[in-house]
C-alpha cells in the first residue's frame, strides 16, 4: 500500500512503509552553472553589478598592463632613455629609474659602505618574523627571546654603530628609505600591542589613578592627529630640554608612533575584553589564580583571539601612517620616492608615476601579507576550538 | 554539678574552632543603596552538608560568593577554616586555594582542553610539575566519569559532562571546602542526575560543601541542614526532615508549596 492512500485514507495514524529514495539536486544549484546563476546572476541588481564590474576590468586593465610592462623602460641610465621619441612612440612606466634609485629608496643616505649592515638587519628581523608567525616553528619560547630581546639589541648596535668593534657610527639623520619605514613600524607594532593591553587592563582597573591615568592618555593621543604629535616632539621637545639633552629625532618620532598606535590598541583590547564573559574571571579567581595569571592565561588569550582582526587593522593603519614621519624632516620610503621623482636627470612625464606606483605596490605588498596572515591564524585558532 | 568545676568543662575552644569551616557572623552587604545581605549569621563544621534555597534574588549566590570573596562583604566577619576574609590579597588568595567553587553556567575556559583546564591551577598556583598535575588531573576526570573527554574542548561537550569537568577542576585543588551555585539549573533534565551523582559521592567522601540548589530530593539524601533564605536574610534553617516536614515560618511554607508541586 502506498503513503498517499493511507493519507487518503482519513486515518489519523500515519505509517511509513517505504522509505524515499534520494533524488539528485535540482541542476539550477550545483555545479558552475549553478553558482554563476546563485551567485552573479541572481537578481537584477546583481545582473546590473557583475556587467558593470566586468566592463569596468576590460576598460582599466588592459591599459594598466600596457603601462606597467609592454611599454615600460626597464633599463637605461638617464631620463633620455625614458621620454617618448620619434622611435618609441609609447612610454609606460620607467622601471629604469627605480632600479637606478633602489639604493636610494631602501638605505637613504646610509654609507655605500655601510650599506651590508642594513641587510644583515633585514635578514635577522625576517629571520625572527619567521619564527614568530610560522605557528609549528620548533622552540617557539627561543624565538621569543630572539624577537624581543636578542634582535632588537643587535640590531641596535648593527646600525646605529659600535667603534669599538669597527662598527663605524651612522648617525640616524642618514638613515632612511625602506630602512625607516620598517624600523619604525616594527618599533610601533612590537610596542603598541603590550602598551595597549596594559591600557586597556588600566581603563578597566578598579583602583581610581590607574583608571584615571589610562583613560586620559589615552583620550588625549586619540584626540589628537598623528601629525600634531611628531611635531609636538620634533619640534616642542628642544624647546624645553636643553639641546644636549634633546634624544635623538628619529627616536622622537618612534616614541610618537608607538605611544599613538598604543593608544589605538588599547581601545581595540579593550572591545576584546568586553566579550569575555565575567563568568571567565571568576573562574579562574576561584582556583585562586592572580589578578595578572587571570589575565595572561585566561581573559587575554580569549580576547585577543576574538579581537585578532581588529589588531592586525591597527597594525596595517599603523604601518601606513609611518609615511608621517617625513613631516618631520625623516626620509622614509615614500619620502625618498618623492626626493627622488625631482630629479632633473630622471625628469620625464612618466617618473613621478612610476616612482608612486612603485610604492603603491610596496605598501600593498606587506599590508595584504598581514591580512592574510591574521585569516590563517584565525581559521588556525577557530580550527582549535570548535564549539 | 557544677558545670564549671576543673576537667568538666563544656567545649573546648580550641578544638571547635578547628573543627569550623566556615564562619560568617553578623554579615551585611549592599549593592550601592541596596541591602542584599542582612545579618547573616551561620556557621558549617567540617565535613558538614549545607543546602540553601529561597526565591530568586534573595541573596542566595551573593552569600556563597562571600566565601572565596568573588563579592566582598561590607560588615561582619567571615572567617573560612581559620583564616578571616579582610581586604589583605594573600589572605585571600589562601582562602581561595582551599575552597573550591562550581556555577551555574560552568564557567570552563573555552581555549583550553578538559585536561589544560584542570591542570591549571594546580600548576601556576599550586606550582605543581606538569606530570604531577595531569596524573591528578586523570584521577579526578576517571572520579566524574569522563576519563576518555581529558583531550576535548568545553564545547565539545555535552552540559552534564561540562558541569563534571567543572567539578573536577575544582578537586584538583584538593579543596577543603566546596561551594556549588545552583550547579543543575542550566542543565537538561536528563544530565541533572548524572551531576547530582557526582555530588553525592562527593559528599559520602565527607566534604564539606554548601550548595545553593533547589534539588530538593538532592537535599534530603545528603544535607545535613537546609537553610532557607529571604529577601537577604536566613528565615529558617534545619535538619532536612523537619524543614520539609515541619516548616515554620510562613515564607518557608509558601515557597516549599511552590517547589514541590
Ligand atoms: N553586581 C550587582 N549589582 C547590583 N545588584 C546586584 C548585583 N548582583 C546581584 N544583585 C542583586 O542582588 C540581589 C541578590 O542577588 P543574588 O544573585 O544573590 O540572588 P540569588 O538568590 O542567587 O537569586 P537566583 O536564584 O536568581 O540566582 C538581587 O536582587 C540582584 O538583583
Ligand atoms: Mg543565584
Amino acid at each position: 500500500m502506498s503513503d498517499t492512500a493511507t493519507i487518503t485514507d482519513a486515518r489519523l495514524s500515519f505509517v511509513r512503509d517505504r522509505p524515499f529514495d534520494p533524488l539528485p539536486p535540482p541542476l539550477v544549484h550545483s555545479g558552475a552553472i549553478g553558482w554563476l546563476l546563485q551567485n552573479l546572476f541572481s537578481s537584477f541588481t546583481n545582473i546590473l553589478l557583475t556587467v558593470s564590474c566586468v566592463a569596468m576590468v576590460v576598460w582599466l586593465l588592459p591599459p594598466l598592463i600596457e603601462f606597467l610592462i609592454f611599454d615600460a623602460v626597464w633599463d637605461g641610465s638617464s631620463r633620455a632613455d625614458c621620454i617618448v621619441t620619434p622611435q618609441r612612440p609609447a612610454v609606460g612606466a620607467c622601471w629604469a629609474f627605480v632600479i637606478e634609485r633602489l639604493g636610494f629608496f631602501t638605505y637613504g643616505f646610509y654609507p655605500i659602505e655601510e650599506r651590508w649592515r642594513v641587510d644583515v638587519f633585514f635578514v635577522l628581523l625576517a629571520f625572527g618574523i619567521g619564527w614568530m608567525t610560522w605557528l609549528d616553528a620548533p622552540r617557539r619560547g627561543l624565538g621569543m627571546i630572539y624577537f624581543f630581546a636578542v634582535m632588537p639589541v643587535l640590531s641596535f648596535f648593527l646600525l646605529v654603530g659600535l667603534p669599538a668593534i669597527g662598527l663605524q657610527a651612522v648617525s640616524t639623520a642618514q638613515w632612511g628609505g625602506v630602512l625607516v619605514t620598517i624600523v619604525v613600524s616594527a618599533v610601533g607594532i612590537v610596542v603598541s600591542l603590550p602598551l595597549g593591553v596594559l591600557l586597556a587592563l588600566g581603563r578597566r582597573s578598579k583602583m581610581p589613578v590607574v583608571r584615571m591615568s589610562s583613560v586620559i592618555f589615552i583620550e588625549v593621543v586619540r584626540g589628537v592627529p598623528l601629525i600634531t604629535v611628531l611635531f609636538m616632539a620634533s619640534v616642542m621637545l628642544p624647546l624645553f630640554v636643553p639641546e644636549s639633552l634633546t634624544p635623538d629625532k628619529l627616536l622622537r618620532a618612534l616614541v610618537g608612533v608607538a605611544l599613538f598606535a598604543a593608544a589605538y590598541m588599547a581601545e581595540v583590547v579593550r572591545a576584546g575584553l568586553q566579550a569575555i564573559p565575567r563568568g571567565q574571571y571568576e573562574a579562574a579567581m576561584a582556583v585562586g589564580l592572580s589578578y595578572w595569571q587571570a589575565m595572561r592565561l585566561i581573559v587575554l588569550p580569549q580576547a585577543l583571539k576574538v579581537t585578532l582582526p581588529n589588531i592586525v587593522n591597527t597594525f596595517i593603519g599603523l604601518f601606513k601612517d609611518t609615511t608621517l614621519v617625513f613631516i618631520v624632516g625623516i626620509f622614509d620610503f615614500l619620502k625618498t620616492i618623492e626626493a627622488a621623482r625631482g630629479d632633473v636627470n630622471w625628469a620625464t612625464p612618466v617618473t613621478s608615476v612610476t616612482g608612486y606606483a612603485f610604492a603603491a605596490m610596496f605598501y600593498f605588498v606587506f599590508c595584504y601579507a598581514m591580512s592574510r596572515y591574521a585569516r590563517y591564524v584565525e581559521h588556525r585558532l577557530r580550527a582549535g576550538d570548535r564549539r | 554539678m557544677d558545670e564549671n568545676a576543673p576537667g568538666r568543662t563544656r567545649f573546648k575552644p580550641a578544638s571547635l574552632n578547628t573543627a569550623v569551616a566556615v564562619d560568617l557572623s553578623g554579615v551585611h552587604k549592599w549593592y550601592g543603596d541596596f541591602h542584599v545581605l542582612r545579618d547573616i549569621n551561620l556557621r558549617v563544621t567540617k565535613g558538614e552538608r549545607i543546602v540553601i534555597c529561597g526565591p530568586s534574588g534573595s541573596g542566595k549566590s551573593t552569600m556563597i560568593r562571600c566565601i572565596n570573596r568573588l563579592e566582598a562583604h561590607q560588615q561582619g566577619r567571615i572567617v573560612v577554616d581559620g583564616v578571616e576574609l579582610t581586604d589583605d590579597v594573600k589572605k585571600i588568595d589562601e582562602v581561595r586555594r582551599d575552597v573550591g567553587m562550581v556555577f551555574q553556567h560552568f564557567n570552563l575556559f573555552p581555549h583550553l582542553t578538559v585536561l589544560e583546564n584542570l591542570t591549571l591551577a594546580p600548576i601556576w598556583v599550586r606550582k605543581m610539575p606538569k606530570a604531577e598535575a595531569d596524573e591528578i588531573a586523570v584521577h579526578y576526570l576517571r572520579r566524574v566519569k569522563i576519563p576518555e573527554q581529558a583531550g576535548k574542548y568545553p564545547g565539545q561537550l555535552s552540559g552534564g559532562q561540562q558541569q563534571r569537568v567543572a567539578i573536577a577542576r575544582a578537586l584538583c585543588m584538593s579543596p577543603k571546602i566546596m561551594l556549588f551555585d545552583e550547579p543543575t539549573s542550566s542543565l537538561d533534565p536528563e544530565m541533572v542526575k548524572e551531576v547530582l551523582d557526582t555530588m553525592v559521592e562527593l559528599a559520602n567522601d565527607g566534604m564539606t560543601m554548601l550548595v545553593v540548589t533547589h534539588e530538593m530530593g538532592f537535599a534530603r539524601q545528603v544535607a545535613n541542614r537546609v537553610v532557607f533564605m529571604d529577601e537577604g536574610q536566613i528565615v529558617e534553617m534545619n535538619a532536612p526532615q523537619e524543614f520539609f516536614a515541619n516548616p515554620q515560618h510562613e515564607r518557608t511554607k509558601l515557597f516549599l508549596s511552590q517547589i514541590l508541586n
